[in-house]
């Protein structure tokens, strides 16, 4: 578990311990808002397993994925933000 | 294409009671596969990058469930089920399960009861911070203030602390009388009560408090301080995370399209753990929350019970351990003071931004949908659904299919093949 893999999180390359899930990736990396709410809010996650929807990240240019139910790979791309509906 | 796969046993949920139900009906002969969302088997109990982590018990009892032979689909969730019949979207494309029988081990959400500031990044849930330091999260140096209710309050205070959080506050909203009752309460499961002492110790430096509340949480981008009060009195804290839930609500959405009976925002269960569907069984918190040690003995029964097998032998067992239930649902109860902290301005559904001002409490969960979108985004009401009931009284609505968010394509495939 002391693997360290590179991820980009809005296009900055960071390095995190394998195993690692895609939310707490962006909340170590200081990014707390993962997404804008309907009325432009930020969000992050809340229930940190799945249920809420409110850690919707794009991962790979896959939009509206739950940033706590993925796990960080090698290479991986996650853009913050509001994703096309 | 799609998958097609035919089992003995279909059991929905890798926590406690899904492990065990797959485990004592693959130990019996059956074929039995699993569907769970995660990436690991555990459940949100037995969470988990590195199992060296876990108690011996969850080793060991991950480690018979590989052994048993069951089937295990990770990142697989149910969209859609009829008795006998699971359609399922894994990663890897989509898959129709027909099983003789299903077991249902859905487990529970936490409660969030909306107050001001709560949709602030870097407020979660208490289950939630756990769940997040367990995949990763470095808490280290961080202020941490964790608020709500119930027995997951202190474990996860231990967590964080041993993470190198500082843990400014640990508020329980019960009043003290009603924890010391539960405690008393627990004469039974001397091993709980050591658990509970160990917590506290390893909370260390953490202000433990009963009968106090969050009542706001402010910051511009981020939480950066919250207000906690008992009512009379008000207590600022400034931290970097929030942890605050009020107690768990068992996960019946898939029980419920079923149409399997709820009873007391619970799946109804006989003796044998059936539901009032044929074929269809239910385990653990989706039946009621009672912890772990139930949640065990109650899978074990339903997985033994759906394949045929007698279970007369667990029933006294389950029921002492059942015992739980009715004490957690008694002790920690959410307090009045805790519905009514959302104002007009508060954020009630998170998914369609309405906030509670735009809420006639003379409606019913299903005008709030027509006339707002309330409970009609990507949790489909799982979070505002249950903290309305408690509120404004409004039954929580049914989750249609798909029941979790899947591609067209998946959804085509498996309608297709749906004959």
């Amino acid at each position: 578990m002391s693997d360290r893999i590179e991820i980009a999180i809005d296009g900055r390359v960071c390095t995190v311990a394998a195993g690692t899930s895609v939310a707490a990736a962006l909340l170590d990396a200081g990014q707390p808002a993962f997404r804008a709410s309907v009325q432009g809010e930020p969000r992050g996650p809340l229930c940190g397993m799945g249920i809420c929807f409110e850690c919707r990240v794009t991962i790979n240019g896959v939009p509206h994925r739950r940033a706590c139910m993925v796990t960080c790979e090698h290479g991986m791309s996650i853009a913050t933000g509001a994703a096309p509906a | 294409m799609t998958d097609r796969r035919e089992v003995g046993l279909a059991v929905v949920g890798a926590g406690p009671a899904g492990l065990a139900a797959a485990t004592a009906a693959a130990e019996a002969g059956a074929a039995v596969v699993v569907v769970d969302q995660a990436s690991h088997a555990g459940g949100q109990i037995w969470r988990h990058r590195d199992r060296n982590a876990l108690p011996e018990a969850a080793r060991a009892r991950l480690a018979r469930f590989e052994a048993s032979g069951a089937e295990h689909l990770s990142g697989a969730a149910v969209v859609d089920a009829a008795p006998g019949r699971l359609s399922v979207v894994t990663d890897r494309g989509p898959l129709l399960i027909d099983a003789h029988a299903i077991v249902l081990a859905t487990g529970a959400r936490e409660l969030f009861l909306p107050f001001p500031g709560w949709t602030l990044p870097n407020v979660l849930g208490v289950g939630g911070l756990q769940a997040l330091i367990k995949s990763g999260l470095n808490v280290a140096g961080k202020r941490v203030v964790i608020a709500g209710s119930g027995p997951l309050l202190l474990p996860v205070a231990a967590t964080a602390a041993g993470h190198g959080a500082e843990v400014v506050a640990v508020c329980e909203q019960a009043p003290l009388a009603r924890v010391a009752a539960f405690a008393a309460g627990l004469w039974r499961a001397p091993a709980k009560l050591a658990d509970a002492a160990r917590y506290r110790r390893a909370a260390r430096g953490a202000r433990f408090r009963t009968g106090w509340w969050i009542a706001r949480a402010e910051g511009s981008a981020a939480v950066e301080r919250v207000t906690l009060t008992d009512g009379r009195r008000e207590w600022r804290v400034p931290c970097d995370l929030v942890a605050a839930a009020a107690g768990l609500v068992p996960n019946v959405e898939l029980g419920a399209a079923l149409g399997c009976r709820i009873a007391d925002g619970a799946l109804a269960v006989d003796r044998d753990q059936r539901t009032s569907v044929p074929a269809v069984f239910a385990a653990g918190e989706c039946t009621g929350v009672g912890g772990e040690d139930l949640a065990i003995l109650e899978g074990e029964m339903a997985g033994l019970a759906a394949i045929g097998r007698p279970v007369g032998a667990l029933h006294a067992a389950r029921d002492r351990a059942g015992a739980m239930v009715a004490l957690i649902a008694r002790a920690f109860a959410p307090r009045a003071e805790l519905l009514r902290r959302a104002d007009a301005d508060t954020v009630v559904c998170r998914c369609e931004d309405v906030r509670m001002g735009q809420l006639d409490p003379a409606w019913g969960a299903r005008q709030a949908k027509l006339a707002t979108r309330a409970g009609m985004g990507a949790c489909q009401g799982r979070v505002c659904g249950a903290a309305l009931e408690r509120m404004v009284g409004w039954p929580a609505g049914t989750v249609r299919p798909p029941l979790s968010p899947a591609r067209v394509s998946d959804l085509a495939a498996l309608s297709g093949n749906g004959g």
